[in-house]
């Protein structure tokens, strides 16, 4: 069993750069290069990591620097020896069924082999992780059209809770004026 | 702000301080009655609420450990959290909708009008609408329920418009925004709504009614009201003759107290309540306090519910605004040729882009599921709302294999879903998604229940004390001094959101505990 020391040795970094096309965060970021330090994992296994919930929650023009927080918070659970090792073992499984690495598989091979271990506590980890840490962040937000915190700009009343113009207005009977 | 001994036999002592709770601590304060109200949770302020789903949660969610059984699927889906309510001063008003409707008269009589269904063990309410409609004016006053008391409806938000054209479309004609405790116009020292969007976050304006900033603060006003927050109730104690004496409870640094108590009333909502009094077992009371019937606990209902999102070409953005920003009461109705007994509301209802993926398809994962989610800012959705019926093995036992952080057996959920729920809620399903077709939905995801606020029915009024666990007044029918002050009292579950009605009886019963302190009969 490996140690959780060992881990800090080989601890990693993944980095990337946002993707021109992904406006809405690029004017969040203050430079198109981010980089993610790792505490418990090594570059290979945070990739992997961030690949494997691109399978799980696939949004194709979702940056990876979004992906990547999902991996931080791996990371961060990571300093739990526990946990450590289901994310490591499971890591190593992905790459077991296969004669190479996970990473270099095609698309479709990779996903295969991602249905084949969906019940596994492993997957499991990553997706609940996941579906809140994914989503639950500014990066998000911006990217999806949520606008989140209302409370400080006056809630919506004044802008946009009633904007919808595509259908025909109820009647006030329905629908009182503001 | 009143202080009362732990040794003063004189106080009621309430356990809970939400909808029943709260009320009913300000309504015997202003009659001249001292209270202790014993609330688990912290005290927060609309300053405090927190405009973040996830953060908020954390902050106002009843989190302590729970175990589920039974096949609901949310015992798979959230098998340690398939209640959602609060544990914060103010309780579940804190995260309610707003949403106010009266029970209608058939929905008293359920055994009587749906007859004898096959597994359900359905009991007539002890009381009548007649006898409850003064109570629900008075509550409808109090929480400054729009569309009563001549206060206007709210205004519709872009979820309101969508769901309010479909419904046209399929032919719903009474389709409006609702009878909402939430202010319009400025009422009773609180702003209109803002639509801030996070009802269910604690409403940072006030505008939404909460006991936390209305009754409450009524009732300290008075100087007769001592609030204990913090203060987790573990077992409710009694003398010889059957009587309650008081409560034992943790303080918030984890010493066990006595309160001693002339009344105790219990509005822990409908998992707490009959835990407390199972935990509450004596040699006089084997079973479980006041559970001569075997009652106590069992019947939990928690409506028959599902949630229809569809996703538009155009933008809705449904979180903007209210989050039951509409209603539709067409098949609210007793309707049997539908395929099944009792009826059921459509609501809009909003979910925030941090926990759209948890609702959406719990467990679930892949294109099915970020498909819909690429299109959040369009998307559109509703809740359905149905009576479920009462089964003797739906029920809160004690698990004896789990404790909680003071050592005492977290309480197991079972729940059977009834076949008359499957039938309901698949033609909530089709309803629902039938009014998104109508106005061309590009995609329709039907999902299943959300953990359940609106819990019931575990300590049910019945006239006979065979059947059930209190009477009309919701005094237990064993124990005089012993009252249940939630929705735990609910004979059935009927096709509303239960506050109103939790507040009606709470206003009603602080009468009469009055009256039967005055006659010194308890």
């Amino acid at each position: 069993m490996t140690t959780r020391r060992a881990f800090i040795r080989t601890s990693g970094t993944i980095a990337g750069v946002l993707s021109l096309s992904s406006t809405s965060i690029i004017a969040l970021a203050p430079a198109r290069a981010w980089a993610l330090e790792l505490d418990a994992l090594t570059t290979v296994q945070g990739q992997t990591l961030l690949l494997l919930t691109r399978h799980i929650f696939p949004h194709d023009t979702l940056d990876d620097a979004v992906y990547a927080l999902v991996v931080k918070d791996l990371d961060t659970a990571a300093a739990d020896p526990h946990v450590a090792k289901l994310l490591v073992d499971g890591i190593n499984s992905l790459d077991a069924t296969t004669d190479g690495k996970w990473l270099d598989l095609s698309s479709e091979r990779q996903l295969q082999i991602v249905e084949s271990i969906a019940s596994d506590p492993f997957f499991e980890k990553v997706r609940s992780t996941a579906v809140v840490s994914l989503y639950n962040n500014e990066l998000a937000f911006a990217h999806f059209g949520y606008e989140g915190s209302s409370f400080e700009k006056g809630g919506y009343l004044n802008r946009g809770f009633d904007d919808l113009d595509w259908l025909p207005p109820p009647p006030v009977e329905a629908s009182p004026q503001p | 702000m009143a202080t009362h001994g732990n040794t003063d036999t004189s106080v009621v002592v309430i356990v809970g301080s939400g909808a029943g709770g709260g009320t009913l601590a300000n309504e015997l304060c202003q009659k001249g009655v001292n209270v202790v109200v014993l609330e688990a949770g912290a005290r927060e302020s609309t300053g405090t609420f927190i405009n973040d789903e996830w953060a908020s949660f954390e902050q106002l969610a009843w989190r302590d450990r729970r175990t589920s059984s039974g096949s609901w699927r949310l015992a798979t889906d959230f098998p340690n959290l398939p209640v959602w309510v609060c544990k914060t001063v103010g309780g579940s008003t804190t995260h309610w909708s707003g949403c106010s409707l009266r029970m209608r008269e058939h929905e008293f009589n359920a055994r009587r009008v749906y007859g004898d269904i096959d597994g359900a063990n359905l009991l007539d309410w002890p009381l009548s609408l007649g006898e409850l409609e003064a109570f629900y004016e008075s509550a409808e006053a109090k929480m400054g329920v729009t569309r009563t008391n001549g206060i206007p409806g709210l205004p519709g938000n872009n979820n309101f418009k969508v769901f309010y054209n479909g419904a046209k479309r399929v032919g719903y004609d009474d389709c409006h925004t609702g009878r909402l405790a939430i202010n319009s116009r400025p009422r009773d020292g609180r702003p209109a709504c803002q639509q801030l969007g996070f009802c269910s976050q604690g409403c940072k304006t006030g505008a939404k009614w909460s006991t936390l900033y209305t009754e409450i603060p009524a009732a300290q006003a008075t100087g007769r009201l001592d609030l204990r927050p913090g203060c987790h109730a573990s077992r409710i104690e009694h003398d010889k003759t059957g009587k309650v004496t008081g409560v034992i409870y943790f303080d918030p640094n984890g010493n066990e107290q006595r309160q001693l108590a002339r009344v105790v009333c219990v509005a822990g909502n409908a998992i707490e309540t009959p835990r407390l009094l199972l935990m509450s077992e004596s040699s006089q009371f084997p079973d479980g306090l006041a559970n001569g019937s075997g009652e106590v606990g069992r019947n939990y209902q928690r409506h028959t519910t599902g949630t229809v999102y569809a996703t538009f070409n155009e933008p809705v953005h449904m979180y903007r605004g209210a989050t039951v920003a509409g209603i539709i009461s067409a098949e609210s109705d007793h309707r049997p040729e539908r395929g099944f007994a009792a009826g059921y509301q459509l609501e809009t209802v909003s979910v925030g882009l941090p926990s759209i993926a948890s609702f959406l398809d719990p467990g679930g994962w892949g294109r099915k599921v970020t498909e819909a989610i690429d299109d959040y800012a369009n998307m559109a959705a509703l809740w359905i709302i149905g009576e479920d019926l009462p089964q003797s093995d739906n029920r809160i036992t004690l698990n004896d294999n789990e404790k909680d952080q003071w050592g005492l057996p977290v309480p197991n959920i079972h729940y059977d879903d009834h076949a008359n729920d499957i039938a309901m809620r698949n033609h909530g399903f089709r309803q629902g998604s039938a009014i998104y077709d109508a106005i061309g939905a590009r995609r329709i995801i039907q999902s299943p229940p959300f953990p359940s606020t609106h819990n019931m029915g575990t300590c049910r009024m019945s006239e006979d004390p065979l059947f059930g666990v209190v009477n009309k007044w919701g005094q237990a029918h064993e124990v005089p001094n012993l009252f249940i002050s939630d929705g735990s009292q609910f004979t059935t579950s009927a096709a509303v959101n239960p506050t109103l009605t939790i507040v009606a009886l709470a206003i009603r019963q602080a009468d009469w505990i009055a009256l039967e302190m005055g006659r010194r009969t308890i």
